[in-house]
């Protein structure tokens, strides 16, 4: 009797062990890449600590996939590279879905969309140009329009931007030759740039720029009035995934679906960016 | 490995050449002005010169040069007003003359230790018998200090240009697009990092092949009995 009383207590504990085991082995480690250089959607803080919207937003996806997740901090000109070699992942480092990219890697639902524009001193002649939005996707004809209104104003001028970025290939399609574009590591260092007068202008987005106006650096910035959204210049802010990693991309689609869905992203989003950045599908 | 692409990938990257070349040599050239400049100082007289010299030296020495590039481009970068000021703001806007100062003064601070080195291997007997022959001032330092120094010093100089055509490579990080620069936005475009930095390897090597060679010919030249010293002594 003692004997089967052990076999089945054995056999209990057995079964619970395998059972946590199995459950751990579902938390799968996932590594995910960020800049760390692109407040508010990723920055390095006083603590030396990795922190932003997509910090938040990441830890939220990744509770919702049951995936345990490690944040790593990459530069930005060496982020798709390094997924390629598997130092991590995944990428939430406030990179837009591009025809381009999608030839390299994969990328999730969007999980966030905003437009881009010209960020300049507020005593810059660009600030006198009329609004509007303005959309490549939707309508490429007035877009190509309104750029070109601004073109004979960035003759002969300085235009700075970080390197392979949407906003470098949207630079240099309409405006090579007229103005002369540099290439920065990053965008603090271009609004370092703009700030002290070296460049008359910085192609950013709107979200990130905000967060610049609101530094010392910024204070006597704006942006543009014209602002500029979707084809080349990005079809919504994703996780990228290597294209062979199906199971990460269907984890992480259905959390941004379901973040979407009940608000988070729109609670997030008000939060670090002040406005709702949530893609209208 | 992919020839197509190593073929592509040089005709991109040797659009960075001229650029760096253009740095490695202006900075060498005016580095070496001032090396001389701040030798000469160190060997003078007058105390408070040496130790200006010394204090340049230690400071550029000490640092990094990566340091350097960004405390010159970024750190004065913020005191535009004061700059403007002084009428010398045009100078700072430039990325390439900030490029070109820091290396510059980097350069000139190692190079200053090696021509201090060469000025000091000159054996104060010959300076004497220069001097029991009526020679002075100038003439003294044509005929027998700055020979004699040169030969010395040029073995150490050559590794320092060498040391400086690679040291252009950091200035990508201030947006001039030289062999590196060039490389990383390849790299971004097509995500093959190790064809790119090896083309990119690649291309340092020749350039520095070709100094070397240059450097090695300048020694025979100005110093052949120095190339026949290294074989083995013989017995006078």
């Amino acid at each position: 009797m003692k004997i089967i009383r052990l076999a089945a207590i054995a056999g209990a504990v057995l079964a619970l062990g395998l059972a946590t085991a199995d459950a751990q082995a579902q938390m799968r480690k996932v590594k995910v890449a960020t800049e760390g250089a692109y407040a508010p959607w990723n920055f390095v803080n006083s603590q030396g600590k990795l922190e932003g919207f997509e910090l938040d937003l990441g830890a939220e996806l990744c509770k919702r996939a049951k995936l345990d997740c490690e944040f790593v901090a990459q530069d930005w000109d060496g982020i798709m590279p390094s997924l390629l070699a598997k130092k991590y992942d995944a990428i939430m480092a406030g990179m837009n879905i591009t025809p381009k990219r999608m030839e390299t890697i994969n990328f999730t639902t969007a999980y966030a969309a905003g437009p881009h524009g010209l960020l300049i001193l507020k005593s810059s002649a660009l600030a006198k140009l009329p609004a509007g939005e303005y959309n490549l996707t939707k309508d490429l004809a007035e877009a190509e329009k309104a750029i070109a209104a601004i073109t004979p104003q960035l003759k002969g001028k300085i235009i700075g931007v970080q390197g392979s970025t949407t906003n470098l290939a949207w630079a240099e399609k309409y405006f090579k030759g007229v103005a002369e574009i540099r290439e920065y590591k990053t965008t603090e260092q271009h609004d370092l740039d703009l700030a002290a007068g070296r460049i008359d202008a910085a192609v950013v987005a709107h979200s990130a720029a905000q967060a610049t106006m609101e530094t010392a650096t910024g204070k006597d910035m704006t942006m543009a009035p014209p602002s500029f959204s979707g084809g080349m210049l990005g079809l919504g802010v994703a996780v990228g995934i290597r294209k062979e990693d199906n199971d990460l991309k269907n984890a992480f689609d259905a959390a941004v679906k379901a973040a979407i869905a009940d608000g988070t992203i729109k609670t997030l989003s008000i939060k670090w960016f002040k406005v709702d950045m949530t893609p209208k599908s | 490995m992919d020839f197509t692409f190593l073929g592509e990938s040089f005709l991109r990257l040797i659009g960075g050449v001229p650029l760096t070349l253009q740095l490695a040599f202006s900075s060498i050239a005016l580095g070496l002005c001032l090396a001389i400049l701040l030798a000469l100082m160190m060997q003078s007289w007058f105390r408070p010169l040496g130790w200006l010299a010394d204090g340049f030296v230690f400071v550029f020495r000490g640092t990094p040069l990566l340091v350097q590039i960004f405390l010159i481009y970024y750190g004065l970068g913020q005191f535009r007003p004061a700059l403007d000021e002084m009428g010398i703001w045009w100078f700072f806007r430039s990325p390439y003359y900030c490029a070109l100062l820091a290396l510059t003064l980097n350069t000139a601070a190692y190079g200053a230790e090696i021509v201090r080195g060469g000025l000091q291997s000159v054996p104060a007997g010959q300076i004497e018998a220069a001097r029991a022959f009526g020679m002075s001032g100038l003439t003294l330092y044509r005929r027998i200090v700055a020979p004699i120094a040169l030969r010395q010093a040029l073995p150490a100089y050559g590794n320092e240009v060498i040391l400086m055509i690679k040291a252009t490579s950091l200035v990508s990080t201030i947006t001039l697009m030289e062999v590196t620069g060039l490389a990383h936005k390849l790299i971004s475009e097509t995500f093959r990092s190790f064809e790119v930095f090896f083309v990119a390897g690649a291309i340092y090597l020749a350039i520095n092949f070709a100094v070397t060679r240059l450097i090695e010919l300048a020694e025979h030249r100005i110093a052949p009995d120095l190339a026949q010293a290294n074989r083995p002594a013989e017995v006078h």
